[in-house]
Order: C-alpha cells, then structure tokens, then sequence
C-alpha cells in the first residue's frame, strides 16, 4: 500500500475580475491542480517544487482534507481523503509557511490545544510538551511566553513541534523555511532529517527553495501551473534535462524563464 | 468517545486561556456591560421623575431582567460565531478543521463555555446592579430561574451554532450577519417590554425564539416566586425548540463546511 495515492487530481478557484460587466465583476474558472497523479511510498521523502501559485499549497490543502476536489482521488494509507476523511486526520499533521497561533496565547498553551484534538489529555501534554519542544530546539525555560514574543524562528519551531506532537505518520511540510534567517533555515531543516531518520514517518515537502529540495528529499516533483511534469530523484531529472544544477533542470523542464513565470503567476492568481 | 471528550475539553481549555491571556478586555467589556444595563435599568426612575405612575421595584426589576438576558445571551453568541471568525483572525482554523474531531464536539465544546462563563459574568451583573438600586426580591424563585436559564442555554446554543456557520461562508461579512440575527431575535422576544405591543407578524415570529420563553419565565420566577410546574408553559416551548436546534446547527454549520472546503474558504484572513 502506498502512503499516499494520488490519481488525477484536479482542483478549479473561481476568480472575480476587477473589471465589471453589466455592473457586475466577471467570475471566472482557474485550475489551480489539473490532473494530478503520483505516489508515494511509506518512509519516503519526496518534494514538489513550484513557483507562488503552481498549486504546491492547494495540493498539501487537499491532502490534509481542507479542500474537496473537483476531480479524481487521493487516498492517505488507503484512506480515500474525502470518503474517510477522519481517518485520514489521525494520520497527517502539517507544518505551513505562516506558524499560525493564538499569539496571546502561550506555545505551551497552544500545543495543549492542538494535542487535545487528537485526543491527548493533560497527564501526557505535561510532560509530552516540554520534551518536544526541547526536540526541536526551543529552549523549554520560554514555553510560558505568549507567542507574540517569540521570533519567527522560534515560531515555527512550535509549528514543528505542534506537527510532530500528534505521531503523524503523513508529514505534509508546505515550505516549512520560507521567511526564515539561514540559521534557523538549517536548524530546520536538521529537525526534518532528524524525524525523517528516528521516525516512521513519510514527508511531503512543497518548496520554491531548489536547494532544501535537493539536500532533503529522495524524490523531486516539479508541479508547474496545476500540472505534476516530472517526478524523479534529483540526479535523474537533472539527467534527464541535461542540466548541470536542480535549478538549471527546473527551467528546463518548466521551459519558461522565472521573470516570465513570475507574471504569469500574477495572471493566474495565487491559489490557496 | 474517550478522545471526543478531550477534544470537547480541549475546547473549554482553550477559552479559558484567551480568557486569562485577555483578563483586560474582560474587565473592560464587563464595566461596559455593566453601564450598559445601568443606563437601561435607569429608565424605570426616569419614567416616575417624569410623572408616570409604575411600581418601581417591579419595573426596575423587569429591565434589569431583560438587560441581563440580553448580554447573557450576546456572550452566547459572540463566543460560538468568535469559534471561526477568531481562528480565521488568527490563522489557527486549518489546524482545528485538519484535526480529527467531529463538528459537534468543536461547537458543543464552545457552547459550553458560553454557557458557564456567560451565567458568571450575567450573574455577577445582575448581583452588581440589583444591589447598586437595593432591590430586595422578596418572592424570588432563584431555583426555578435557574433551571429556566439551563434550558434556554440549550436552545441559545444551538441557534448560536446556525449563526456560526456564517463567518464559514463568508470570511468578510458573516460574523456582522451574526449580530444581526442576534439583534433581530431580541427585537421580537420583548426584552424591555410585553411581546403583545409588537405588530402581529412580530408576534408571531416571537412563538419560535426560546428568549420570548425565557424572559417570561424568569419574569414570572423572580417577580411572583413561580415554581418550575407553573413556568412548564414557558419550559416546554424551549426544550422543543433546544431538542430541534441543536441538531439542525450542528447539521447547518457542517453544509457550511463542506461550502467553504469546496470553495477553499477554510484558511486564514486578516
């Protein structure tokens, strides 16, 4: 069984233009994933790369059962995502680009929240909580502090732990670095190995950073405007483009250069 | 269900952190609350100073009931249309719509804590208020006001869950729609006054808000001592309405969720 199965997924946003028609603003169809299919196997490690609006977020929403598709499946362990998406809950937990708390709130206090969802009660997050958090490199002496004092960094450090908290055997990462100072990026990302190697986890990491890409994951997809064109470890798709770098093999395969893209994406939207 | 009882605990935990984290805006919305229902109480001295002949006590104690239900009420609501329109603000709403708890938990869980935290705040008003004009009381029933208000919770909850659903649908307007539903229910539920001054279709969208039944009992139960057996008249209607409106949330606020996951609305704003 795959941990995640993916067959022709399609997703569409409908847009309203800023231009009016008979008083009205015209609406109109964008694909934001047009027919994707893959697989992933379990403990395997495989990013998505793609520019702002390439559908890598609507993808990760759709997998983590916030979305409906409007066409093919995606099952989770064999758990279809829109059939049985309460089992696919147990399962998946995500990191995104915006940590995302109660910024008032404490981290503690937050993971509390979070955990209870998933069914742990206060006897666990008591001790369950600092020990994560001491895991991913906070330094567990602030765990009382409300979010808004913490950096960016420590931030998604939390996120991290919130992720890790509930044993998800489905890690959907959604460009986990993005904003973040080298140095955290790194300690990141070491974090990821470090689950990677010491859990059963199996990761999906979306991310416009080649490098983190390449340095992570064992397969590399290139998802360009809704669309999965290549799927295949970094040295084969590199190969296979005749490209010297990740980068190089990108460009090649999405065949457009970035400032070109850049508009485009502009033109298209940039999808949830 | 072991795990669905800790997600619902997990629900009042997390209100009662913001509570704590947020102890001035408590503070300050409880001294406006209060002001409030001062202003409002006041009228009944205003009507004699201006020569209108009332029972004081009485009148006195009819507003001040009707203040303190309506801001009871408006915690209920406020908080469970707060339960998307705060996780939006903040960005926490895909976390908790991922999580693997039932929609009726999640609501149930909020209603909960409305009710708990909105009995203690309205009640330490009315406590505030009744003192500050020496209001004695003599005939209150405070066990069968009591029981009136633990049965409209139920309906208050369930209809506070349909107006939930709107913030779901519509990041940018629902909660505002939310207050509106809100006001239109007390309009029709003779909060300061007797439901038969209002027209007759006014009248007769009154039969269905639990606040017409709850206002009259309590009237009844703290003004002529009434037992829970005589306010039965009012109690009935309410647990019609909370057995009918609870389910029939929860049922709209899931369609709202399919709505706003078909439409990619579950995600943060603001």
């Amino acid at each position: 069984m795959f941990a995640v199965e993916v067959h022709n997924l399609r997703k569409e946003f409908f847009r309203r233009d800023a231009t009016r028609t008979r008083g009205r603003k015209r609406r109109r169809r964008v694909a934001a994933l047009e027919g994707v299919t893959f697989t992933i196997e379990r403990g395997e490690c495989v990013a998505i790369l793609g520019q702002n609006g390439s559908g890598k977020s609507t993808l990760v929403r759709l997998l983590s059962t916030l979305l409906l598709p409007d066409g093919g499946s995606a099952t989770i362990f064999g758990h279809d995502v829109v059939k049985d998406s309460r089992a696919v809950q147990r399962l998946v937990n995500r990191v995104s680009v915006e940590a995302s708390f109660f910024k008032k709130m404490s981290s503690e206090e937050n993971l509390a929240y979070a955990a209870r969802f998933y069914g742990l009660p206060p006897r666990v997050t008591k001790t369950a909580i600092p020990e994560i958090l001491g895991r991913v490199g906070f330094p567990v002496g602030r765990r009382h502090e409300g979010m808004e004092h913490l950096s960016r960094g420590m931030q998604q450090k939390v996120a991290l732990a919130r992720a890790l908290l509930t044993s998800p055997v489905l890690l959907l990462l959604d460009e986990p670095t993005t904003g973040l100072d080298p140095r955290s990026k790194l300690e990141v990302q070491d974090f990821i190995r470090d689950v990677w190697a010491s859990h059963d986890a199996t990761i999906l990491l979306c991310t416009h950073d080649l490098r983190e890409a390449e340095v992570l994951a064992d397969r590399v997809g290139i998802l360009d405007r809704g669309r999965l064109i290549a799927l295949d470890p970094p040295e084969v798709l590199k190969e296979q483009f005749e490209a010297e770098t990740l980068e190089d093999a990108f460009f090649a395969a999405t065949g457009r250069t970035f400032e070109e893209e850049e508009d485009e994406d502009a033109e298209r939207g940039v999808f949830a | 269900m072991r795990s669905e009882f800790i997600g619902l605990y997990g629900m009042v935990e997390r209100n009662w952190y913001l509570i704590k984290r947020y102890a001035w805006w408590e503070i300050a919305f409880f001294f406006w609350t209060a002001a409030n229902t001062l202003t409002i109480v006041f009228i009944a001295k205003g009507v004699e100073a201006t020569g209108g002949k009332v029972n004081l006590d009485e009148l006195t104690t009819i507003l001040l009931i009707g203040a303190v239900m309506w801001s009871y009420l408006g915690i209920i609501f406020e908080l469970l249309i707060e339960t998307v329109a705060w996780e939006r603000w903040e960005g926490t709403i895909e976390y908790t719509f991922m999580a693997p708890l039932t929609r009726a938990v999640h609501l149930l869980g909020t209603g909960i804590f409305a009710i708990g935290y909105g009995i203690v705040r309205a009640g330490v008003v009315f406590v505030a208020i009744a003192a500050f004009f020496g209001l004695h009381m003599p005939n209150a029933n405070f066990a069968t006001a009591l029981v009136l208000i633990a049965v409209a919770s139920v309906s208050f909850v369930g209809i506070g869950m349909m107006t939930a659903v709107l913030p779901l649908i519509s990041p940018e307007k629902g909660t505002q729609f939310g207050y509106v539903a809100q006001g239109l229910m007390l309009v029709v539920s003779g909060v300061y006054y007797p439901v038969t001054v209002l027209p007759a279709f006014m009248q007769a969208i009154a039969k269905i808000s639990p606040a017409t039944y709850a206002l009259r009992g309590e009237r009844s139960a703290i003004l002529d001592g009434a037992t829970v057996s005589q306010v039965w008249g009012d109690i009935w209607p309410m647990v019609i309405i909370g057995v009918v409106s609870v389910p029939l949330g929860i049922w709209v606020f899931r369609r709202g969720e399919l709505h706003a996951k078909r439409h990619g609305k579950l995600k943060r704003s603001g």
